[in-house]
């Protein structure tokens, strides 16, 4: 049997109290118990980013923490990153209107990393965004697309987005 | 994590600290900058008092991985684990870093040159716990400079190279250079550093740099034969003492 901990957190604004089996990584708490499986899964070892979720507003790799890590924190995934109305966030916005995805599967990644990259840096240069979107492996774009999204979004929020 | 991820190793137990926050902080006084062993790598790259007392350790922190594991990554995790292509192993190792361990018997001290016993395995005892680590600081007008080459941006380093000056006038008063990725894990060029003191850093001078990394060995990889990275480290290193008596240099005439 595997031990399990009882804990609470709270995931795209919505509070959870549940039990886990302490092995799991949060990656594996948030798509499988919680079927949030945009987070996803592309090396287990912390350097593709495609599991990146913020924790307390940091972003983290998911796949390096554990679930019961988060006990008493706040997590956002992409699925988070909308209004509960289906509006985008201005990141998501931003790389659907500079081809900023191909096949989508380090998308989640680069949102969530690009969402706290703004926040702290709310007007990067070119240089920055470049070197703040190099900890997410992207096999498709060519990342010119996503430094692209990185920046318009940016100034898109220093403009006028709410975000 | 990453080594229970690929399942290159499993505990009974273990233990999170990331409650313990005692473990946690950055204190300094005029000789040393003292870090709580479970400090956030993010932490110490934004913190104003380890950039003013030791500036090398912040620069070096923008090679260590990315921002996203630096918000989880510790200075402790880094130096227990001791991964010899660390940043963060090669900076202790030139600021002759001090680790303060604990355990249920009792407190010791380690100097970090007394440290490391083989890739990946500390002098830690299994019941011991790195508790701080004191940077001893340098003058307040010394040049530093951190190089490294790797693959990737936030990759650990094929090569690094750390050095720190103090220029008394024109001559070097104090040099220290450590390596990463060599076989001597945080390898000190204590050749050098002798043989450079009290020396004008011209050209001349620079072009002595690799007479004094020839005992020092690298193990062949994926990534090159051993000469690769003997030529890295000669290249690093050059680069790394010139920026730093530039660095030094800048702050005399400030």
């Amino acid at each position: 049997m595997h031990d399990e901990r009882s804990i609470n957190v709270t995931v795209n604004g919505e509070p959870h109290e549940l039990t886990t089996p302490v092995r799991s990584t949060l990656a594996d708490l948030l798509r499988q118990r919680l079927r949030l499986t945009g987070t996803h899964l592309g090396c287990e070892h912390g350097v593709c980013g495609a599991c990146t979720v913020l924790v307390d507003g940091d972003a983290v790799r998911s796949c390096l923490m554990l679930a019961v890590q988060v006990d008493g924190a706040e997590v956002t995934t992409v699925e988070g990153l909308a209004d509960d109305d289906g509006t985008m966030h201005p990141v998501q916005q931003a790389f659907m209107d500079n081809h900023a995805l191909q096949c989508g599967f380090c998308t989640p990644g680069l949102l969530t990393s690009v969402a706290d990259f703004l926040e702290d840096n709310p007007d990067p240069t070119r240089e920055e965004a470049t070197e703040a979107v190099s900890g997410n492996i992207c096999r498709c774009t060519g990342y010119a697309g996503i430094v692209d999204a990185t920046l318009q979004a940016a100034e898109r929020l220093r403009t006028g987005g709410s975000r | 994590m990453p080594l229970m991820n690929l399942r290159m190793t499993a505990f009974e137990d273990l233990i999170d600290l990331g409650g313990v926050e005692e473990l946690r902080g950055i204190t300094s006084t005029p000789d040393v900058l003292t870090i709580g062993a479970m400090t956030r790598q993010r932490d110490v790259e934004r913190s104003d008092q380890a950039r003013d007392a030791a500036p090398i350790l912040v620069e070096a922190l923008s090679h260590v991985g990315h921002f996203q594991t630096r918000n989880r990554g510790t200075l402790g995790g880094s130096l227990a684990h001791l991964d010899p292509t660390a940043e963060l192993v090669g900076v202790a190792s030139v600021l002759d870093a001090e680790l303060h361990v604990t355990s249920a018997n009792g407190s010791r001290t380690i100097a970090f040159r007394d440290f490391p016993q083989m890739s990946f395995v500390g002098d830690l005892e299994p019941e011991e716990l790195l508790v701080s680590v004191d940077f001893p600081r340098w003058s307040a007008s010394h040049g530093r400079a951190f190089e490294e080459y790797a693959p990737r941006h936030g990759d650990f380093a094929i090569v690094a190279a750390a050095a720190l000056v103090e220029l008394d006038g024109d001559r070097l008063s104090r040099i220290a250079l450590s390596l990463m990725g060599m076989t001597e894990i945080g390898a000190r060029v204590t050749g050098l550093e002798q043989a450079w003191a009290g020396e004008v850093p011209t050209d001349e001078l620079f072009n002595t740099v690799t007479d004094h990394l020839q005992e020092f060995t690298a193990s062949p990889d994926i990534h090159g034969p051993s000469e690769y990275r003997k030529h890295l480290a000669g290249v690093l290193a050059e680069r790394a003492l010139r920026r730093a008596c530039n660095d030094a240099r800048s702050h005399a005439d400030a």
